[in-house]
């Protein structure tokens, strides 16, 4: 269990797991898990859970090490599948960011963006997120130990919520939501507390972000509304970065 | 199950009446389960009083929006359908079909033997009577019969509540599935200011209605009762051409409408989560993690996700045009072949609780060269400002 730029909200993930946490322990041999226990050994490692995004040159030099000493690399949680909540600063400027927190820049070696594991090495499944979902987690760990293929779902956050028996805050209170361009993982547990969706695992397959946006700015929706929207924890993912910037660029009314 | 048509002449229950048919229900091992207010909408839930019903409530329905309102009456089912049908309890969201368990002496099967549920629906429509028989026809005609969706179905007692209104989304008189209750029922009741009218269309509806409190009902009681059903005949304003639409529909698999509605289409799967007569599922082994437990699984599906269409090398329709069109083809027009009858019985949810108001009864009319299909949503209804 690596890190990068994050929370370690998604490690903590798998101490979460508390009814699995021993048939865990029991089936896989941790290596490297300073959340849990700070002895670590060496690689290589059958498997590397890598959570965080790329933010400093350090990191890019040993994102490619870890790749190499990795069987089978994992990444886990919107920063290491999207660039995370810190992608933010790819429509900033980091320079000026420097300047205002710290006291002497020039000792902060950073990149001026964030982005994803898979922009810099070839990842082999990535678990979406912010944070990621227990069960998903348990669920890539069975797969590999079994050596089957993990099942994540693709489709829409709406399915979970009708599954579940929610009555849709879109379409009955008029709660903007991002649901029906989100992929599912987290049971749509925003609508059932009465929100729109946030969008924490990123876009769904094939989502159409241009037709729930047009319909937002058509029920006036704003612009100051809708771009925080899209740009979350997802911010960088390709279909909701373009989303957004159409928005905000102000060519989608 | 209820199967008779109605058989006995209109009795009038009195409004203080409805509590002991629920009572009557419940003391019959009944769980009784009706209309209800909750998350902004009128929802389907277990209920033990006529307090629990949406007394003086009513609902504003367009495409893609749907807004509780306040009567300026106290009745108790002056609304039409809301986002649940009753699919969700003769074929529910999630069902464990069967477990497995390694053993020392091999793998150890279990098909789970649920206690059959005996369940009251109360306030059921005519659409989703003839939504019921369309899921029969599914479920449990032919040679193949779904064992857990028959145990629920005959288990069932259905209470029907005859339509007194008609929302802008609703269609069933173009299907010839409403707004009257004709069959399929064990009572049906028609609510006016006065009090009931109450039938059987069942020998066990009809020993239930001889302990309630009814008396004969009077030829104006009777008369309030069919102006009543009238009124929603007559507030009836969208409509499906339904003439020939098999042929229509599958003459027609590459009109540019297709990629129209493609273009607006989230392949959110709402729809089809919605329609009270959408059967589909997948079925999936779900292990634990040391692989000894496994349960089979059986969840509502739809064939707007782009799994669904995965077959041994690739996906099947991998854009959102040919998902709309397997639907809607499907529903409207292969339907018929399979079942013998549309799979569509217009209530009007799938253009309700469609996020961006997709209207079928737009694309329908486009694709028969009658009518456009813009978005139709009311702008009145503004978003909120904060959630
Ligand atoms: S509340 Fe959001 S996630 Fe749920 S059905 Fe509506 S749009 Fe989809
Ligand atoms: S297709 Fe739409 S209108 Fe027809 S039965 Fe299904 S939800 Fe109702
Ligand atoms: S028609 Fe509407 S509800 Fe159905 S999948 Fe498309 S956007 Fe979703």
């Amino acid at each position: 269990m690596l890190k990068f730029a994050s929370c370690d909200g998604c490690q903590l993930s798998l101490l979460d797991c508390e009814d699995e946490l021993l048939a865990i322990a029991g089936a896989v041999d941790i290596a490297y898990f300073l959340e849990a226990t700070s002895s670590v050994r060496p690689g290589p490692y059958d498997v590397a859970l890598v959570e965080g995004s790329i933010t400093t040159p350090h990191d890019l030099e040993r994102v490619r090490q870890i790749r190499k000493q990795a069987g089978f690399l994992v990444t886990i949680g919107a920063c290491a599948t999207a660039g995370g909540i810190q992608s933010l600063k790819n429509w900033a400027d980091h320079e000026e960011f420097m300047r205002c927190v710290y006291a002497q820049p020039e000792f902060i070696s950073t990149l001026s963006t964030s982005t994803p594991i898979a922009a810099h090495v070839p990842v082999d499944f990535e678990l979406r997120g912010c944070p990621i979902s227990r069960h998903q987690l348990v669920e890539v760990l069975a797969a590999l130990i079994a050596g089957r293929k993990p099942r994540t779902p693709t489709h829409s956050v709406c399915l979970d919520c009708k599954r579940r028996g929610t009555v849709c805050v879109e379409v009955a209170q008029g709660i903007p939501c991002l649901g029906p361009i989100t992929q599912a993982g987290c049971e749509a547990i925003c609508p059932a507390y009465n929100r729109g969706c946030f969008g924490c695992y990123g876009p769904a397959a094939q989502a159409n972000c241009d037709s729930l946006v047009d319909h937002y700015q058509q029920q006036a929706v704003g612009t100051e509304r809708l771009v925080p929207l899209l740009r979350n924890f997802n911010a960088a993912a390709p279909e909701f970065q373009a989303a957004s910037n159409r928005v905000a660029g102000g060519d989608a009314s | 199950m209820a199967d008779g048509q109605s058989n006995t002449t209109e009795r009038f229950l009195p409004q203080t009446g409805l509590q002991h048919l629920i009572d009557l229900l419940t003391t019959d091992g009944y769980e009784v389960i009706g209309p209800q207010l909750d998350q902004g909408a009128i929802v389907y839930d277990t209920l033990t009083s006529v307090d629990d019903l949406p007394r003086g409530w009513t609902d504003r329905q367009e495409a893609g929006t749907y807004r509780l309102e306040q009567r300026n009456d106290d009745a108790l089912f002056g609304y039409v359908v809301g986002p649940h049908s009753w699919k969700q309890y003769l074929f529910p969201p999630l069902t464990t079909i069967s477990t497995a368990d390694r053993t020392d002496a091999g793998w150890e099967f279990q098909t789970p033997s649920e206690p059959p549920p005996r369940r009251a629906f109360l306030g059921v429509r005519a659409c989703e009577l003839a939504a019921m028989k369309v899921q029969d026809r599914v479920f449990m005609g032919g040679v193949y019969v779904d064992p857990a969706y028959q145990r629920r179905r005959e288990a069932a007692f259905i209470v029907a509540v005859n339509c007194t209104l008609a929302a802008p989304t609703c269609f069933c008189s173009s299907m010839g599935t409403g707004p009257q209750c004709t069959q399929g029922f064990d009572l049906v009741l028609t609510e006016t200011d006065a009090g009931f009218l109450i039938e059987s269309g069942s020998d066990r509806g009809a020993e239930l209605l001889e302990q309630l409190p009814t008396r004969e009902a009077s030829e104006s009681e009777r008369d309030l009762g069919k102006a009543a059903r009238q009124q929603a005949v007559d507030q009836m304003q969208r409509s499906l051409d339904t003439a020939g639409i098999r042929d229509l529909l599958l003459t027609n698999m590459e009109h540019p409408q297709w990629e129209e509605v493609g273009k607006r289409c989230l392949s959110c799967t709402n729809c089809t989560m919605v329609c009270p007569t959408c059967f589909c599922s997948s079925v999936t082994e779900v292990a634990d993690l040391t692989g000894d437990h496994v349960e089979r699984q059986r969840v509502w599906d739809s064939c707007f996700n782009i799994d669904f269409s995965y077959m041994n090398g690739g996906v099947v329709r991998n854009d959102v045009r040919s998902r709309y069109r397997q639907w809607l083809t499907h529903k409207l027009a292969s339907w018929h072949d399979q079942f013998e009858s549309s799979g569509c019985v217009g209530c009007g949810r799938c253009i309700t609780w469609c996020p961006v108001g997709i209207d079928l009864t737009a694309e329908v009319a486009v694709i028969r060269g009658s009518g456009s299909a813009t978005n139709e949503m009311h702008t009145d209804v503004a978003m909120q400002g904060e959630t």
